[in-house]
């Protein structure tokens, strides 16, 4: 029997079918639990996605930006740990220089179905607010029905030319 | 001991057609000595030059992408190596001029100035290739081979910075600069037919 309150479901399948519909090539990655054994694993078995392992988030943001600019999209997975992490190269390269950086977040510690700002952990509570502060695109993907939204996202990222944060608000299941 | 601009003159000899990411001190030179719309300027965020490059690497891989790093902004983001080692890119060939200081940030020494060794660092990582030079006449013997060599690689630039170089921050954080830089590599890519 499901129970009342349980998580919704996040289908790493389904986000990866939806980045290859955005025109996504590359994913430039650092391990993160909530994504990997649903998202990052099958990621890298996909012949036709290209993985990036790096060794900061930082440079995620950067490898995304300069592929930008050779009509290459990317994404950057990282726990938004890395994404606060990285706030100097989204600012200074992403926001200031107008770059469609698109960075996929798993929520290390958020409880799934419940809105970020609305979750008892300081470092998933502050993201939200901390991105509107920067100006920063953003959408939250609690569950399968949310995926369409991301697709769509990454093509509003490119066409205006501007960052954008796609925040996992459950833990993905393969 | 080299000057940084007769080290920049070689490289440039050698250019050919190459995308030219280069961070601050050198970039600055770097646009004096080889105008060219494919030269792009790595601020924004520093220590991020070698990334850019191995992005456009990536993104380019039938083109030859040369990285003008500086020592401060690569001990910024020392991974990054282990990064580009990883991916391999045939097409990188990532330069360091180390002069020991940061040059754009007021002349303070590095950390480890004239005991690390940033060839060392880029070898242990697993660039196919690592050089250094110290001497114009051996950067000058020696750049053809080197650029010849299996990608990706890495050199060491040992140097001394010179006269200062003009500083035009505006020019090099300015908006005019990025889009020259993607009307160029717009135009390179619709020559070569790349999609």
């Amino acid at each position: 029997m499901k129970a009342a309150n349980a998580a919704p479901r996040l289908s790493g399948a389904l986000i990866i079918e939806a980045l290859s519909a955005a025109g996504v090539r590359t994913v430039a990655a650092l391990p993160d639990i909530t994504t990997s054994h649903g998202l990052l694993w099958p990621l890298s078995r996909r012949k036709d996605l290209r993985l990036i392992r790096v060794c900061k988030e930082d440079e995620g943001v950067t490898i995304c930006s300069a592929l930008s600019y050779c009509n290459h999209r990317a994404v950057m997975l990282m726990q938004q740990t890395g994404l606060l992490d990285s706030l100097n190269a989204v600012a200074g390269i992403a926001v200031e220089y107008h770059q469609p950086v698109c960075m996929i977040v798993g929520m290390l510690g958020k409880t799934g179905g419940v809105a970020p700002e609305d979750n008892r952990k300081y470092s998933v509570r502050i993201v939200p607010p901390v991105l509107r502060a920067m100006g920063v695109d953003h959408l939250c993907l609690e569950s399968d029905a949310d995926i369409p939204d991301m697709v769509q996202a990454i093509h509003a990222a490119y066409e205006r030319s501007r960052p954008l944060v796609v925040l996992l608000g459950s833990k993905v299941q393969p | 001991m080299m000057i940084r601009t007769e080290a920049l003159r070689e490289i440039a000899r050698l250019r050919g057609d190459a995308l030219v990411v280069a961070v601050y001190s050198s970039a600055f030179e770097w646009l004096d000595i080889s105008p060219h719309a494919l030269n792009f300027l790595a601020v924004g965020a520093m220590g991020q030059a070698a990334t850019n490059g191995l992005g456009f690497a990536i993104g380019l891989p039938h083109k030859h992408i040369m990285v003008l790093d500086g020592d401060g902004s690569l001990l910024m983001n020392l991974g990054t190596l282990v990064t580009i080692a990883e991916a391999a890119p045939e097409n990188l060939t990532h330069f360091v001029s180390e002069n020991g200081t940061y040059e754009a940030n007021g002349d303070h020494p590095i950390p480890g100035a004239g005991r690390v060794s940033f060839a060392g660092f880029a070898r242990a990582a697993g660039y196919r290739t690592v050089a250094e030079f110290d001497d114009i006449e051996k950067l000058r013997a020696g750049l053809p081979a080197f650029l010849d060599s299996p990608g990706p690689r890495f050199a060491t630039l040992r140097l001394k910075a010179g006269d200062k170089p003009q500083l035009d921050y505006a020019l090099v954080h300015g908006e005019e600069a990025r889009k020259r830089f993607a009307a160029g590599l717009t135009a390179d890519m619709a020559a070569r037919g790349a999609r």
